[in-house]
Parts: structure tokens; sequence; C-alpha cells
């Protein structure tokens, strides 16, 4: 159901709501496919016209400042016609219902949905709700996926590591309140990396989390150990007043990432980190401005992968 | 008629030709993939150009992508990164519709402002549906209704002339 809803009759893509169900060869198409879009930023006229006449609308039900921005960048270099809506200045605090919201705009005649929302599933929702002539695309929900964050990860490690296979990948920090680690773990295990370790304290960790199809540790020490890629999570403040955790000084002794703790994973490893950062609470400032931090990097990739996202989702859709 | 080596000593005199005509001194070579890019390389092997050739992949500016999609296996073009004021020889395989290279002209103006484009192309066929011709062709030809001519390459190059029914 899930699957089915992604792609389309031909197996193209649709929606792009999560990594789950999506098969290697696809993944490795939107990889392919964002690589060519990486250089226009450097073109006199940093647009290409594919989807030239295209209206698309950034749906933020949540705040988000590097997924919105590069969400509307990878349209416009796309040449698409794109409207950024946020939840504070929108109808829906006023009482509207989402269904009533995303009915008004389709009478405008939008041809996608861009939508981030607090709640698991919001995006899945919509895409089932949607005209069929309109493509949803999974910008984070609640908990469970922000599967294009996944994919500009697995395309900044292939730009520098080329290949999948002999990877071990160290995801540490709140994988309990973690989409972004979800679809990482997702996309690493198709993608066919060699090993994903999560490292977390007992309490940020999921019940049954090695059913992802990962190594645990509790200790950042042990756990660095063979690393190529240490992806480090943001710690949500608001996981400190829950009571699952003593305090951010704790944590950082614990579990953040310093120069002296890096030197345990390979030496060529690279650090990678969804933003925003907490200096000091899960990366240290040295490690996060450091030569083997890839942080901006990520950034820039998440234009080009979007972009490869949103021009797969929009080509023709099979006969209707 | 359609031997290769023949059709390329052609194109090269007319080039040379148009060269010298124009004042072309410093001309930048772009191939249009695929069948392009290897005409291309002949040429800028022949007329002994020293700067590498520019490579144009115009799978983004095709006016197709809404019938066909996106091209998994596109790459990225290769220009220099001025080509503000330049001399443009711009090389295809065969010139059909001429909407290739629209979509070519309108991908090397989002790279900048260049002097000048010529077209040269191997093969110039009928059935052109916009106003545009090549500058120069290796030869011109009429096809029967429900033939087409087919590049294979880069070693050995060769041009096969086929009929709907051998395609099929």
């Amino acid at each position: 159901m899930l699957n089915n809803l992604q792609l389309n009759s031909e197996g193209k893509l649709k929606h792009f709501l999560s990594i789950e169900g999506l098969n290697k060869s696809l993944l490795t198409e939107i990889l392919d496919i964002a690589e060519s879009f990486v250089g226009i930023g450097d073109h006199q006229i940093k647009k290409v016209p594919l989807l030239r006449g295209k209206t698309i609308v950034n749906l933020f039900f949540e705040n988000s400042t590097r997924t919105r921005t590069t969400f509307e960048l990878a349209a416009k270099r796309l040449s698409a016609d794109v409207l950024s809506i946020s939840i504070s200045t929108s109808s829906t605090s006023k009482g509207e219902s989402l269904l009533d919201t995303i009915r008004n705009l389709e009478a405008m005649f939008v041809d996608m949905f861009v939508v981030r929302h607090a709640i698991s599933g919001a995006a899945h929702f919509i895409a089932q709700q949607t005209a069929p002539h309109i493509s949803v695309i999974n910008a984070g929900d609640g908990q469970h996926a922000h599967p294009t964050q996944a994919m500009l990860d697995m395309f900044t490690i292939r730009q520098i590591k080329k290949d999948f296979s002999n990877l071990r990948v160290a995801i540490i920090g709140d994988i309990l309140h973690s989409r972004v680690a979800r679809s990482q773990i997702q996309a690493l295990n198709i993608l066919g990396a060699a090993e994903i370790r999560v490292i977390a304290p007992k309490t940020l960790l999921p019940a049954h989390v090695e059913s992802l199809g990962v190594n645990v540790s509790h200790n950042l020490n042990a756990g660095l150990k063979d690393i190529d890629v240490v992806i480090m999570l943001r710690l949500q403040k608001e996981r400190m007043s829950s009571a699952l955790l003593p305090s951010e000084s704790e944590y950082f002794k614990c579990f953040g990432l310093t120069e002296e703790k890096l030197k345990i994973a390979k030496p060529d490893a690279i650090v990678m980190h969804p933003g925003p950062i907490n200096r000091g609470v899960e990366i240290h400032s040295k490690v996060a401005d450091g030569p083997q931090s890839v942080i901006l990097k990520q950034v820039s990739n998440g234009i080009a992968i979007r972009m490869a996202i949103m021009a797969m989702a929009m080509q023709k859709q099979g006969a209707m | 008629m359609l031997e290769i080596n023949y059709l390329l000593s052609e194109l090269e005199t007319k080039l040379r030709l148009i060269i010298a005509e124009r004042q072309l001194t410093n001309p930048l070579l772009i191939g249009i993939r695929t069948g392009g890019v290897w005409i291309a390389e002949q040429m800028h092997h022949r007329l002994n150009i020293s700067e590498p050739l520019g490579l144009l992949d115009i799978s983004f500016y095709r006016d197709d992508f809404s019938q066909i999609g996106v091209n998994p296996n596109v790459k990225p073009s290769q220009l220099p990164p001025y080509i503000e004021g330049r001399d443009i020889i711009l090389i295809d395989d065969v010139f059909y519709t001429g909407r290739t290279i629209r979509a070519a002209l309108n991908e090397i103006f989002d790279f900048g402002r260049p002097n000048q484009v010529v077209l040269a192309v191997l093969i110039e066929r009928d059935g052109k549906q916009i106003p545009l011709c090549p500058d120069c062709a290796g030869v011109s030809i009429i096809l029967d209704a429900g033939q087409r001519i087919k590049l294979t390459g880069p070693a050995p190059l060769a041009i096969h002339l086929q009929t709907m029914e051998d395609a099929a």
C-alpha cells in the first residue's frame, strides 16, 4: 500500500514520502540525477527549464530554515513557480482543517506539495487525499521519516567515499526521536552499507532497535572504532526536561564528539550532521568546523538532491 | 553516399571554409551528447584545436520532458567557465527536426552570451519542424518515409540507414 502510493504503474516516482519500499536502483537513480544538477550552481544562469510553468507549494506546518530554503531554491532552479506557506501565517491557525487547506490549494491549480508536519504520516495522508495529478514530497513528518535529508546524506557520502559496500557508518545521538536517523538507516541498508552502528544512551534508543538492521553501542569510544562515516544527531533540548537525560554537560561528556574521540574512528572518517547543530552539546566546535566535517557540503547537496526528486516526481505520470 | 570518412572530410573542408570566412581565430568546439560528441572529437582532432572540447547534455532542456521524463543517464554538461563573447562551433551528428539544436542553444545561452554560434552537422536530413538550419553539413539528404539514420560509435564510427521495420 505504502509502496504503491509512492510509485506509479510504471514503477516511477510519483510521491516521495519515505525511503521504505524503494529499491536500490531507484535510490541510485536519484543520486545519479542529482549528480548532474550539482554543476548548475556554477552557470551564469542558475536554472534549467525542466519544471517551467509548474507550481510547487511548500507547506510547512513546522519550522525549518535549511529544508525549506533548499526546497525553495531547488524548485526555482528547475524554473518552477514556488510558494512557501508556513503555519503561523496560514488559516489552519484559524481552525481550517488540513484537508480544507489542501482542497483550497488544489483549487489554485498547484502541481506539487512539499510537506513538513509534526504528525507522523501527514505527508502520506495528503498524498492519499489529494488530486491524482499532484505529487507530494515529504519534508519531514513527526518522528517517522525525512527521506530527502537521508538522500542528501547518501549523496554526500557517495561523493566522498564512492561506494557503500565497505562502509561502516555510525549514527550517534537521539535515535528514538529522530526521523532523520530512521530514513538514513533505511537508505544505508538498501544501498548496501557494510555496517550501521547506532550509538546512544538506552533512553534515546527505540525498543528492538536491532530489528532496523543496525548494531548497537552505548559507548562512544568503543563504538567509533573502524568507522568511516560519523553522523551526529541534534539533541533536542526538550529531551532534557522529559528526564530522558541528566544534563547537557553530562551528555556531552559521554556522547559529544570531540577531536580526541574522533581520532578513534578511521583517519579519513567524515563527520556529518543534519543541522541545526548544538555546539558543545552533541558536537564540539572544533569538530564541526574541522577538516573532517562535511556539514556545509550536506547543505549544498540538499539543493541538487531535492531538484532530482522534484524533477522525477513531476515527469509524466503513466496512463491515468 | 553515407560513408563515414568521406562525410567527415566533407564536414572538415566546409568547416575550414567557414572558419576562414568568418575569421574564427579561437573557436570553441562543443559537441552534443552522444553522437555529436563523437563527430566533434573528430573535428577537434582534424582542425588541430588545443582547447578541450565542450560537452553539452541537453536532457534538462528538451521540450519533451513532460512526455518522457528525466533521462537517468544524463551527465553534466562540461563547458569552459567563460563562454561570454566566444565564437562557438556547435556540432551534432544528424540535423532532423531542429528541436535538439533549439535546446542546445538555450543551454549555451544559460552559460553566457557567445559572440556567434556556427552549427555544423555530419548529416542534414529532411523533416525540420523549427526554423533553424545548419551552417554546414557533411551531406544533405532526403529520406524515404519510414527511414532513419543511426550513428554508432565512438570506435568504429559508423552510419546506419534503417527503415522502421529494421528498427522494430
